[in-house]
């Protein structure tokens, strides 16, 4: 039965893990703009094949 | 890269408009005004023609050229420094305010900014606020260069006085997402570790893991406790020390002798403590409080004149111009202003043909002309050529902005409004420490082991959660839906103040008349040159807004002297124009006749027209009240008392008597000052007055107000300081928004009851001194989450039943 005591250490530490992911994801401010981004992930795409197509300086995106 | 155009329309290929009969045709595309070309051909040469793409026709149309000393005043290192968020001197960085931002296209086309202009190194959209974050290197390019570059691509950023004089508050509410993040992360780890003793544990598990459970337990309590809860005890404080008991004094009561209460439980191994509950009811309390916090981004309710005016404006120095900022602005200095510029100080027109739209100021939109020598106060928009005036007060001082001295806008009025909630709690309450005070005292006299325990237990499970729940649930649902219906509110507060309203104050011009213009035509044969001026010359001499508009219809023509001018008033005009006698006014008054009944008022007026006694036809003006403004009223009229207040003459009172019937009051050539004064006069007398206006003239109202409603025809553009943002579309709906907010404050009463009823259920438990921790854990969550479902199902039930969407 001690594994009882390993297995809550480890269920606590993966579930810390995931408190710790929320609170950076909220510091950096991932929850501050949540239509942009949806937009602009079908940018991407385009912005490549223009790329492709007419050989520009490569597209630095940051 | 396909062509869009159309054989029989030729839209253009940047905005989308019409380019009537004479389209500019540029790279095989057709393009309505120059305006448009040149932003097609800054793209097209930068390679940005995926903007055209990503939507079809996604521009916005640059029909006004901003000058070129416009932007001028960004040099300026004073107003630089203040707009500037970031600068160590070689990268600076800024969040511009860009209000035509409007579809992905726009998006696309300002995150790629940097192919236009080298010296951007970052560009970041946040499309519901209309933000966009600008990186530059103040080395290669100035923020007069970015700003200068927007605006010839059609996206000018907003950049008005308020953004200097004001730090944007930068504190997005991240705290709440900390705290309910802890309080989720630490609920639902005791949940899991609280299950086995809810099941009960065998002897063998009770030795070896109990204790180990009940201290992991008090672990993962403390961050909810001391952080997760912190705002309930600092604001129960709060309150007590100002001697008001809210809601959350009995909150954190319930959460402080919970947590002694199970700290003890474990510390004396005499239990296991409640942490479970204590978890969840913070979790659900903090849940409540996120719900109720929406906010409509792109809105501002706060604006003042200060969002409107401009930072700096061209002053003339020893016969050069010179670009100063508008707070030091000095008494007797000229200032240019160009076409579509703000005068932003009273003054005196010394130079040009001043044209002024005074739209902000009253929300009417048709121009006024102005003479040399005439006083034009702050707040109108040059429309023409370009003026020269002289500065005759402080911005600060002037007509208009002086509302804001008065001491309306000097205090905030907190703690103004009693919600129903705060009302109730304060009962609650009292009532909460006597039952528990009671019920310890009884068992100190037949059973002094159990006295403790039923004295926490009583605070423990009367902890209003679900009390406490039903407002934010109700009022943000109903927050929700009513701005669905394009019915914004400040905060969720004022729905029950809507609730209460009793009278309704509304403002005449841009509120219940439309501000774009009326639709006047002549039906009849048509006018010879001479008659047209007859006519104009005739109805020049009346200030009624029919003959204004029949005047301006005619604005060309030249004005001949009228002699035996007489005016009957709301009937019409007669008087000779040279030999011709002529007469204008309702078909009643050319021919006395009485048996011919007046059209419906809500459609079109039609004024006829009798030249020497020959009737040449009549004008047919549509009225530019607001669509469905007679049935609004007619419900209104039932259950409130109305009033009008307007600024304009009171040539059209008999109109809106007749719409708003002869209980109504209406006062006609209203001061903003009045107006401010009106309001206050009808709360002395222990009304509740919801104020419905749109200009800034009105802002005094509507803060006065205790529901202060601005119609706006683009919600993003303007409106001043109010309550709730409505848009003019939904302007007929008012009813239906006061009948729902009514209903909401229903459904808000009968989850109080359903939540009492709860707390009866577990006070008699409590009050035995027998509360389990089990029946704890099960009452306090099934009580949210029957309040929680009732609420927003009821409130919306009744969106629907009320019309809404």
């Amino acid at each position: 039965m001690s594994v009882m005591y390993i297995l809550i250490g480890c269920s606590l530490l993966m579930a810390i893990g995931f408190l710790i992911a929320f609170i950076w994801f909220v510091k950096s401010g991932q929850m501050d703009d949540v239509y942009t981004p949806s937009v602009r992930i079908l940018f991407d795409d385009i912005e490549n094949k223009t790329t492709n197509s007419n050989k520009n300086e490569p597209i630095k995106n940051d | 890269m396909a062509k869009i155009t159309h054989e029989q329309k030729i839209t253009c290929y940047h905005c989308g408009d019409d380019c009537d009969h004479f389209p500019i045709e540029s790279e095989g595309f057709s393009f309505c005004c120059v305006g448009c070309k040149n932003v097609f051909a800054i793209l097209s040469n930068n390679n940005l023609c995926d903007y055209y793409n990503l939507e079809s026709n996604p521009g916005t149309a640059v029909r006004n050229p901003v000058s070129k000393t416009k932007f001028n005043y960004l040099d300026d290192e004073q107003v630089l420094s203040k707009l500037i968020d970031f600068n160590d001197g070689h990268i600076q960085k800024i969040t511009l305010f860009i209000p035509v931002m409007h579809c992905s296209s726009c998006i696309w086309l300002l995150e790629s900014l940097y192919k236009l202009d080298k010296g951007i190194t970052s560009s970041r959209v946040n499309f519901l606020k209309k933000n966009l974050s600008l990186t530059f290197k103040s080395d290669t390019t100035s923020l007069r260069k970015i700003v200068e570059l927007l605006s010839s691509i059609g996206y000018e950023p907003a950049i008005n006085l308020n953004d200097v004089e004001t730090q944007v508050k930068k504190s997005e509410n991240k705290r709440l997402s900390y705290q309910i993040g802890v309080a989720g992360f630490c609920f639902g780890n005791i949940m899991l570790i609280s299950f086995p003793e809810y099941f009960g544990l065998d002897e063998f598990a009770k030795e070896n893991f109990s204790r180990m459970f009940g201290f992991l337990n008090m672990i993962l309590a403390l961050p909810v406790f001391l952080f997760s809860a912190q705002d309930y005890f600092i604001n129960a404080i709060k309150g007590l020390r100002k001697n008001h008991i809210g809601i959350d004094v009995p909150l954190a009561l319930g959460i402080f002798v919970l947590f002694t209460r199970s700290a003890y439980e474990i510390i004396s191994h005499t239990g296991i403590g409640y942490f479970d509950t204590l978890a969840g009811l913070v979790f659900f309390l903090l849940i409540g409080k996120w719900f109720q916090q929406k906010t409509f981004d792109t809105l501002s309710f706060e604006r003042d004149y200060k969002s409107y005016f401009p930072i700096a404006v061209g002053v003339i120095i020893n016969k050069t111009e010179t670009s100063v900022p508008v707070n030091n602005l000095k008494i007797g200095d000229r200032i240019i202003i160009r076409n579509n510029e703000l005068i932003p100080a009273d003054s005196i027109l010394m130079n040009g043909d001043a044209n002024i739209d005074f739209s902000f100021v009253t929300g009417e939109s048709a121009t006024v002309r102005k003479v040399l020598g005439e006083i034009i106060y702050a707040g109108g928009r040059q429309i023409g050529e370009t003026i020269e005036l002289e500065v005759t007060k402080k911005v600060s001082q002037s007509y208009l902005t002086q509302l804001w001295n008065s001491e309306h806008f000097a205090k905030e009025n907190e703690n103004h409004i009693q919600t129903f909630q705060q009302t109730v709690s304060r009962y609650f309450t009292f009532a909460l420490v006597i039952i528990a005070l009671v019920s310890a005292i009884w068992w100190l006299i037949f059973d002094p082991s159990l006295s403790l325990n039923a004295f926490t237990s009583v605070l423990i499970i009367a902890c209003p959660c679900a009390l406490a729940l039903s407002s934010p649930f109700a009022l943000g649902t109903a927050m929700r839906i009513l701005g669905r219906n394009k019915f914004y509110i400040k905060s969720p507060e004022v729905v029950e103040q809507i609730a209460k309203t009793k009278s309704i104050v509304f403002d005449k011009t841009g509120t219940i008349t439309q501000s774009n213009e009326a639709k006047i035509e002549f039906v009849g044969n048509s006018l010879s040159e001479k008659e047209i001026q007859i006519i104009a010359s005739l109805s020049k001499h009346s200030v009624h807004p029919l003959s204004k508009k029949i005047f301006s219809f005619f604005y060309q023509s030249k004005v001949l002297p009228v002699t035996n001018f007489k005016e009957e008033t709301g009937k019409g005009l007669q008087g000779f124009v040279g030999n011709d006698e002529v007469k204008i006014g309702s078909y009643k008054f050319l021919f006395s006749d009485e048996s011919v009944n007046s059209d419906s008022p809500d459609l079109f007026t039609k004024v006829y027209v009798m030249i020497n006694n020959d009737l040449r036809g009549y004008f047919k003006i549509e009225h530019s009240y607001r669509k469905g403004l007679t049935q609004l009223i007619l419900q209104l009229k039932k259950h409130f008392s109305l009033y009008l207040l307007s600024g304009d003459n009171d040539g059209d009172r008999k109109n809106m008597q007749e719409i708003f019937g002869d209980d109504a009051q209406l006062f006609f050539k209203q001061s903003p000052m009045g107006k401010l004064n009106f309001i206050e006069q009808l709360q002395m007398q222990h009304k509740h007055v919801m104020m419905i206006g749109d200009g800034l003239n009105d802002a005094g109202a509507l803060k006065a107000s205790n529901v202060g409603i601005s119609v706006s025809e683009n919600t993003s553009h303007f409106s001043p300081a109010s309550d709730v943002i409505m848009d003019a579309s939904v302007f007929n709906n008012t009813y239906r928004f006061i009948q729902f907010a009514k209903n909401t404050t229903k459904v808000i009463k009968i989850s109080f009851m359903i939540s009492l009823f709860y707390n009866i259920i577990g006070l008699s438990f409590a009050v035995q001194g027998n509360l389990s921790p089990l029946i704890a854990a099960i009452l306090m969550p099934l009580s949210s989450v029957t309040v929680i479902a009732f609420t927003t199902i009821a409130t919306t039930l009744y969106s629907k039943k009320g019309g809404l969407e």
